[in-house]
């Protein structure tokens, strides 16, 4: 496959933000009629690669040659013109418009009194067709076809602009096994035509069974290259997060060894809970004065179990008993009423509320318990403003900066102040360490440490599988949306144990797939 | 700015600073065309004052106490567009329940109509705030139904009539003075100052500004904002009903047709002008207040400078673009095109890279690094 020169070639490719290197001297190749993922955990860089090579980001050092030629991309209709397309998650498309129109957008084919709707549709019918999509009605609103068919239709507009780079971007996040069989037969077809794929997908399993090569970076950085056929699961993990299978196996635990007090009985039993499309029906215990970690990769359910659990998604099945008695938390006012705690994953808009100041932010919860028409006085406040920006050594110390100047790590101590003020008996975690530096890493996780201790059950979910292991007496966990194992954590369980229970258990999409 | 008091330079950091220069500038040009302009006289008969002041604080009650709701409504990132309709409503409520009572010094009947006003403005806020969160409609449109609508229950209640009554104690309402002020005046003063401590002094102010500035972050904090949004609307709604009273109170009539007609849209700009921003969060009663008395004294000026009536539009048009563009960044925006004017070097490609507010770098860096 080394034979023909890249159609894409990145050299060197640096990208940085103020005071952060994104990425830092990438090199990055496509070939014509190949399917090449890119792989990597949160802030790999993954997202700046690619809106590099799409101009969405002006490089600041490096090249990127396209057909063997320099170019410079200022803004994405650069990359178009170039031949790059790119398809994310989110579809580009006009919802009002029908399937032949946002196919053709732009190039309809015009006659003597304007745009000739009938020839134009039926150059769509046939662009969809060399896609193997002639069932699609191309006169059909856009908006009544699933989000996976609006993504096929998206790929054939890229189609119609002679796109010879295909960017897909997470495309399969919201689909299910077959809708994503069918986006992978699409791709194969594209990439018999010599249609070059770069592919992003947080499962695994998706990426081993459609790409040629993978590209892994790790924290900026270009980790390696390799063809899919010299790679198993536990390298690639092992790749993505940066330690290699000795060093994994080398590293010891020091787990919480906080005494987990089993004669109560479960602060929280779940059932069978799960939701449509997010989670499937999932049994779990949680004890007071525990560390348990949930463990899987992004979009494997982790963050959605926790989700259901305090309320911010409601349910759809199962049961969840506090104390042995059935309670129905359908909402985050009722998470709260049974001392159910959720710090989100998704700081920006579930998080913090920027334009309100570090006081306010921390007070919000404990606001919100009282209620309206008693308000927190000035000197509760305070009281609780200086409790939390001590103990957590908020910087910069003074309550009333807004909080979306603080750095990420401060913001995050806040929301954590915020949930502690609210006294909770289970505090799910999401994340509470990502994007931020390492001092203020630790002080969180020995906070986490420290409230177990006091007989708080914590639930603590982090993509570093070692930070988990570090933490938790107990590991969930889950891929693909399943629950998939439960890990005592002992001196001798390594984060290696914990990414093979993931890489080995495949899903039957996988085993489909590869000897499709 | 060296040797302003910091008090002077705390007020012109705040927003409505330009809305009170613009009041100052209006009553300076009125003060030209007639040196009497600003004299308040006192009524020797009945000892009340009388000038074109205080004829400015009359004219400005319904519109302070529309403003004041929609700056509630504003600040949870809505909007209500109904208030002018809605001032109709508890107009014809009144006149139409007033209308054949004989005894026209009944304080009672007064009471029951003003009750009666409000409690049917009060609901039909409710089915806003219901559209708007429990259904799920843009406020934009549920309100803009609303004004559609309202005006139709106004003409049904009194049949498609401009109807009358005659009712000392109602007309006092608009009319009366209480120690040789307008009685409708201070009615509106009490009205914000009351809405003003309950909002401020409770944890209302906090969580609608924590609804408007990021509703998702709000839900999971444990607020809901489903109850607070409806509440706001009803308050509009409410207020828009004590201002459709004081309209119809000073000419004991209802004109369904046009009672309240397009003031939403007054209201809205005296939110704006008050420094409350359209998009939602952190709102100013105080700025609001100016907007509102703005507002008021430009249509006095209007009038009072003999502006055409074609022309009347167009004038306080451009007064409010121009007080938006002072209040805007417009100013920044000039000294970085001054500045920026030679920046390109000779090497002429490269594009200027926008600055970038340094205060949000940390958020921005996050959002785009995440992968």
């Amino acid at each position: 496959m080394d034979g023909p020169s890249p159609i894409v070639e990145m050299r060197g490719i640096t990208v940085e933000f103020p005071g952060v290197k994104a990425l830092d001297g990438v090199s990055f190749r496509l070939f014509p009629g190949e399917v090449h993922s890119l792989m990597g955990e949160n802030g790999a860089g993954k997202s700046t690669l690619i809106k590099a090579l799409t101009g969405v980001y002006s490089i600041d050092a490096g090249t990127i040659l396209i057909e063997g030629q320099e170019r410079r991309l200022h803004g994405t209709a650069d990359a178009q013109a170039a031949g790059i397309s790119t398809v994310y998650q989110e579809v580009n498309l006009c919802p009002n418009l029908t399937i032949g129109e946002n196919v053709m957008l732009g190039h309809e084919v015009r006659g003597r009194f304007g745009i000739d709707w009938r020839a134009t549709h039926q150059a769509a019918t046939e662009a969809l067709a060399r896609l193997g999509l002639a069932d699609l009605d191309p006169r059909r609103p856009l908006a009544s076809v699933s989000l996976a068919i609006q993504q096929l239709v998206a790929i054939s507009r890229a189609m119609v602009v002679n796109a010879k780079v295909l960017i897909l971007d997470e495309p399969t996040s919201s689909l299910d096994a077959e809708e994503v069989a069918r986006l992978f037969s699409v791709m194969r077809r594209l990439r018999e035509q010599g249609v070059a794929i770069l592919f992003v997908s947080h499962f695994l399993d998706q990426v081993f069974a459609i790409s040629d090569r993978i590209t892994v970076l790790r924290n900026g950085r270009f980790e390696g290259e390799y063809f899919r056929r010299d790679l198993d699961r536990a390298t690639l993990i092992a790749k993505m997060i940066g330690k290699d299978l000795e060093a994994l196996r080398a590293l010891g635990s020091n787990r919480h060894t906080a005494a987990q007090d089993r004669t109560t009985g479960p602060l929280l039993r779940a059932t069978g809970l799960g939701r449509k499309g997010s989670l499937e029906p999932t049994d779990i215990e949680l004890y007071p004065g525990e560390v348990v970690g949930f463990a899987g990769l992004l979009g494997s359910g982790r963050t959605e179990l926790a989700r259901l659990l305090y309320g911010a998604d409601r349910p759809d099945s199962g049961q969840v008993e506090v104390d042995g008695a059935v309670v129905h938390i359908h909402t985050p006012v009722d998470g709260l009423d049974h001392g159910i705690a959720y710090s989100t994953e998704n700081r920006r808009d579930e998080g913090i509320v920027g334009d309100l100041t570090v006081r306010e932010n921390l007070i919000l919860a404990v606001q919100a318990r009282r209620g309206w028409a008693r308000p927190l006085s000035r000197r509760e406040q305070d009281e609780i403003v200086r409790r939390y920006i001590d103990a957590l050594n908020v910087r910069p110390a003074d309550p009333e900066v807004l909080i979306k100047n603080l750095s990420g790590g401060n913001q995050q101590k806040v929301l954590l102040g915020r949930w502690l003020a609210v006294n909770p008996r289970l505090l799910l975690l999401d994340e509470p360490t990502r994007g931020i530096d390492v001092g203020a890493k630790a002080e969180i996780q020995a906070e986490v440490s420290r409230l177990a201790d006091t007989g708080v059950s914590v639930v603590f979910i982090s993509s570093e599988i070692e930070e988990v292991v570090r933490l938790s007496e107990r590991i969930v966990v889950l891929k693909d949306h399943h629950k998939i194992g439960e890990i005592v954590n002992g001196p001798d369980v390594t984060a290696d144990q914990v990414v093979e229970v993931i890489a080995k258990h495949e899903t039957q999409l996988a085993t489909e797939e590869v000897s499709a | 700015m060296r040797g302003v008091p910091a008090w002077l330079r705390g007020l012109v950091r705040r927003q409505y600073f330009w809305g009170i220069v613009a009041i100052l500038i209006l009553l300076g040009l009125n003060l030209i065309k007639d040196p009497t302009y600003l004299a308040i006289r006192v009524n020797p008969a009945t000892g009340n004052l009388a000038g074109n002041l205080l004829d400015i604080l009359r004219a400005s009650a319904p519109i302070l106490m529309i403003s004041v709701g929609m700056a509630l409504v504003i600040a949870t990132g809505g909007i209500d567009l109904s208030v002018g309709s809605l001032m109709a409503v508890a107009g014809a409520v009144s006149m139409e329940f007033l209308n054949p009572i004989k005894d026209s010094s009944s304080v009672g009947a007064m009471l029951a109509a003003v009750a009666l006003s409000l409690l049917l403005a009060g609901a039909l806020g409710a089915v806003n705030g219901v559209l708007v969160t429990v259904v799920g409609l843009q406020p934009f449109i549920s309100t803009l139904v609303m004004m559609l609508a309202g005006r139709g229950v106004a003409k049904v209640i009194t049949s498609g009539q401009n109807t009358t009554a005659s009712n000392a104690p109602f007309r006092w309402i608009a009319n009366g003075y209480l120690f040789g002020l307008p009685v409708v005046f201070m009615l509106a003063l009490a009205v914000v100052v009351l809405v003003a401590l309950v909002v401020r002094r409770s944890a209302l102010g906090l969580m609608i500004e924590a609804i408007g500035i990021n509703r998702g972050a709000s839900r999971m904090a444990g607020i809901k904002p489903r109850g607070i949004i409806i509440s706001v609307y009803v308050v509009s709604g409410v207020l828009a009903g004590i201002a459709g009273i004081f309209a119809v109170s000073s000419v004991m009539t209802v004109d369904v047709s046009h009672t309240g007609y397009q003031l939403e849209l007054d209201a809205i700009l005296a939110v704006v002008i008050g420094g409350t921003s359209l998009a939602g969060g952190k709102f100013s009663f105080g700025g609001t207040v100016v907007g509102s008395l703005l507002i008021t004294t430009l249509d006095k000026t209007v009038v009072f400078l003999g502006v055409s009536a074609p022309a009347t539009p167009a004038f306080k048009a451009a007064v409010i673009i121009v007080l938006c563009l002072l209040q805007s960044d417009v100013r920044a925006l000039i000294r970085r095109y001054l500045s920026g004017a030679g920046r390109r070097g000779p090497g002429g490609g490269e594009p200027v890279p926008a600055p970038q507010p340094g205060r949000d770098v940390a958020a921005q860096r996050e959002q785009e690094v995440t992968v």
